[in-house]
């Protein structure tokens, strides 16, 4: 090709032996843990849309690890994300993340991570027997406002330098020409320099995130950036493996968390470190209050900690019949604190208070400063977010992977290496993962890991592999260009360029695509509502959506970025809203309501709901796998 | 709350090619204007208010000033960062300001060496991860 300008992009082919897509928790800990099984003679690459040392969810820092056992064994861990999940989770998957995780946070700590413990073993490292401090029964607090830094320089010092390329936007993967379900390679845009990557790879690994801004947010103007996920996470993830044919699982459970209204603050540390309650808007408590209404999702119900569906559940009962505002109740809880306390210690508290914000939510900090309010004198509105989807928080869709084979689970769960999707050669591992949630920034970290070896053993068992791309690279050069070219044909048809009919701005398309989310596929305007009928127009108008991205603009290198995630965005929604469609049940009360099926329904639900595009075809289908537990489940003392 | 620069501050990271602000924003936001070497945020309303740009900024010239869909004015919080810890000053709309200082890391920058110490590269084929050599895992 020649010199490469705006419009004409440099191609530049890239051979390696693993290509790690992403650059988050995921990422780095497979760099980690593939480097050391491949020595030299196995070359990894490893490609971020942003820079490694503040991208992904923990870009701002994190005030806890979320998941260390300690003392608990992973048997119990496969309880707790199974009864959070309402029943539905591969037990395997969460079991093997659990036998590994706490070594993993012992890294993080010889790396430099500052992590609290009792004033009994301070000083002691975790390995040695240091007690962590513990904000609940799965999490440790930390300082960790430089948590990713410290990661990514493990990771950057395992590849070198040399492996990692930054700024590098991965639109999607290639299969390989010769053999079919095989993947071979995937091609991304630099976003400083007009150049395409093309890789070509023996085994990847897709780990760029979950998904945010698929729906309408609540907020209303600038402070569209402020969603609680990472508003960079545009569901390539799901995207880029559903679209190779690789098998998608409960892409219809998504998480909605309650946080402080607005800014979207964590209310963990709060509940659990400070014992606050919340509270409707005349005082009551209302999970008590509204106990018998979650008997209706037995047994879950029973569950040793509510579900945090149920939870929200009865919040929206509250905000439905008119007793909002929800609250905070931060002035009771740091009064009864202060019973037992010394000032000091209380100044010590509230600085705790603050740095839960700081260090993972800034703009809480933010919006208390601005409100003046202040923790100890005015309790704050919580409230349900918009819909985020994810596969390593409190939520579980993702893609369908293989488990390890030491367990003793059922002969369809372990059909291939460890972490692998559907797809040969393509593995995934922290948001990609389906089914078993609750991992966290340490349990992904870890996921990352077994993916990582499972890799280098997999390019080990197909040596002399020879990627051959299946599709034309010119082509597909071109189809990524497009936007590039629809702004160069038509922006000075009209006076105003952002108001042409010839093109539509990748913003409006992502304000379309979240308006008919929103009120057609449970978003906040309906109470996360919907039914038979709304899903089947919520389709019929992004079939036309995604039609029309063919016709986006792009008038610079971001926008052409910001182009594609877009698209990302509507291949997730579409995931979305056919496993809602398909799921005849409500099984996610408080997350999505299906009005015409508003009850659980164990007999016939009590199942993995699975898609697949066919790659010859387009065409996607929804189909039934069914659940086993591998570890026994018990609630209020019974067994389910 | 999207970052702002101060128009005084900002000397453009003396004209590289690429700032500590662009190189940094995980969402590609930060964008230096070349014909005033000053840079800007291009796209207030998707901004995290992560403060990584903030952070990393070696004029102090950028800050974060709160969304005005939701936050009343006059309010700030604003860090200094060195390699071991953070120095937060929280500015109230009422005046108050309160410090905080949290530590963010027990070793040097730089000082990571992933591999040493670590056991070598074991069996490909058990469960085990490197570091877990002559660990017994669970099962189930
Ligand atoms: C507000 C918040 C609070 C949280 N609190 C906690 C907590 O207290 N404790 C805890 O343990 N965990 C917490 N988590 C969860 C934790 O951050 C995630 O579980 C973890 O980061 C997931 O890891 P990942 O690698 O799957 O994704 P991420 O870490 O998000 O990484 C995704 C990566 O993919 C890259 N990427 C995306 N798309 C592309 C593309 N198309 N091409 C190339 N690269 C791409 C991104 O730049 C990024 O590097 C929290 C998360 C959030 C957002
Ligand atoms: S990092 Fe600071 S000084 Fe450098 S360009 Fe950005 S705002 Fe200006
Ligand atoms: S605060 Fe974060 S998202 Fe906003 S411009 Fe700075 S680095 Fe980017």
């Amino acid at each position: 090709m020649s010199e490469a300008s705006f419009g004409n992009p440099e191609i530049v082919e890239v051979k390696t032996d693993i290509l790690i897509i992403g650059g988050g928790m995921a990422a780095c800990g497979a760099a980690f843990e593939a480097k050391r099984w491949a020595g030299d003679n196995v070359k990894i690459t490893l490609v971020d849309k942003a820079a490694l040392d503040r991208s992904g969810a923990v870009a701002m820092g994190l005030s806890a690890i979320n998941t260390y056992l300690g003392e608990q064994k992973p048997e119990d861990y496969c309880r707790m994300v199974s009864a959070d999940l309402m029943g539905i989770t591969r037990d395997d998957l969460v079991f093997d993340v659990g036998r590994h995780v706490d070594d993993t946070v012992h890294l993080f700590e010889e790396w430099g991570l500052p992590i609290w413990k009792t004033k009994e073993t301070e000083g002691v490292p975790l390995k040695d027997g240091g007690k962590p401090v513990r904000s609940g029964k799965w999490q440790i607090m930390i300082n960790g406002e430089g948590y990713k830094t410290i990661v990514a320089e493990a990771a950057k010092k395992s590849l070198g330098i040399e492996n990692i390329i930054e700024r590098c936007f991965i639109v999607k993967l290639l299969l390989d020409q010769n053999e079919p379900n095989r993947i071979a390679g995937a091609v991304g845009l630099s976003v400083r320099e007009h150049k395409l990557y093309v890789f070509k790879a023996n085994a990847i690994l897709l780990v760029a995130g979950g998904a945010v801004n698929v729906f309408r947010p609540r907020s209303t103007g600038e402070g569209n950036g402020r969603t609680w996920y990472p508003v960079w996470n545009a569901g390539s993830t799901y995207a880029m493996a559903a679209e190779v044919g690789a098998e998608l699982t409960m892409m219809e459970n998504r998480f909605v968390p309650a946080r402080f209204k607005d800014g979207y603050g964590p209310v963990g540390a709060w509940f659990l470190l400070f014992k606050s309650k919340a509270t409707n808007g005349f005082g009551e408590d209302y999970v008590v209050k509204n106990a018998d209404m979650l008997a209706d999702f037995a047994p879950y119900d029973k569950a040793a900690v509510v579900p945090t569906c149920l939870r929200n559940h009865a919040m929206l009962k509250e905000m439905k019949e008119g007793r909002g505002p929800i609250l905070m109740q931060t002035p009771a809880a740091m009064a009864k604190l202060a019973e037992t306390m010394t000032p000091k210690e209380i100044k010590h508290l509230e600085a705790e208070a603050w740095e839960d914000f700081l260090d993972m939510c800034i703009g809480q900090a933010g919006v208390w400063a601005g409100m003046n309010i202040r923790p100890e004198q005015t309790p704050s509105e919580l409230m349900p977010t918009e819909p985020y989807l994810l596969g390593s928080h409190s939520g579980c869709c993702g893609i369908w992977v293989s488990g390890p084979e030491d367990l003793n689970s059922p002969a369809d769960w372990k059909w291939g290496y460890n972490r692998m999707t559907t797809v040969t050669g393509l593995f995934t591992a922290g948001d990609g993962v389906g089914a078993s949630g609750h991992k966290f920034s340490s349990g992904s970290h870890t996921e990352g890991r077994i993916a990582g070896k499972e890799m280098v053993r997999f390019v080990q068992n197909h040596p002399g592999y020879n990627p051959a791309l299946k599709g034309d690279i010119n082509a597909i050069a071109e189809e990524i260009y497009l936007p590039v070219r629809n702004y160069i044909e038509h922006k000075d048809k009209t006076t105003a360029e952002d108001v042409n009919p010839y093109y539509i701005l990748p913003r409006s398309l992502q304000q379309r695509l979240q308006k008919l989310m929103d009120e057609y596929v449970a978003g906040v305007s309906t109470y996360y509502q919907t039914n038979a009928k709304l899903l089947e127009q919520g389709l019929h108008l992004l079939t036309m959506l995604k039609e029309d991205s063919k016709k986006m603009r792009a008038k610079d290198l971001h926008e052409l970025m910001r182009a594609w995630e877009n698209y990302h965005r509507i291949v997730t929604a579409e995931a979305h809203l056919r496993h809602i469609q398909f799921r005849e049940e409500t099984r996610y009360p408080g997350f999505f309501y299906r009005a015409d099926f508003p009850n659980l329904d164990e007999a016939n639900w009590k199942c993995f709901v699975n898609s697949k595009i066919d790659t010859e075809t387009g065409v996607w289908t929804c189909f039934k796998r069914p659940h086993v537990d591998l570890v026994e489940k018990h609630y209020g003392g019974q067994k389910h | 709350m999207p970052t702002f620069v101060h128009t005084d501050k900002c000397d453009g990271c003396k004209g590289g090619s690429v700032t500590a602000c662009m190189y940094i924003c995980p969402n590609d936001l930060m964008k230096l204007d070349t014909t005033r070497m000053k840079a800007y945020n291009q796209e207030p309303d998707q901004c995290w208010e992560c403060q990584c740009c903030v952070k990393a900024c070696p004029q102090q010239a950028i800050e974060v000033r709160a969304y005005q869909d939701f936050v009343p004015m006059g309010g700030a919080v604003i860090p200094m960062r060195t390699d071991s810890a953070i120095m937060w000053t929280i500015k109230f709309r009422d005046g108050e300001v309160k410090r905080f200082k949290f530590p963010v890391r027990t070793t040097p920058v730089g000082s990571i060496d992933p591999y040493a110490g670590k056991p070598e590269a074991g069996d490909l084929k058990s469960p085990l991860l490197f570091t877990e050599a002559g660990k017994t895992l669970p099962t189930i």
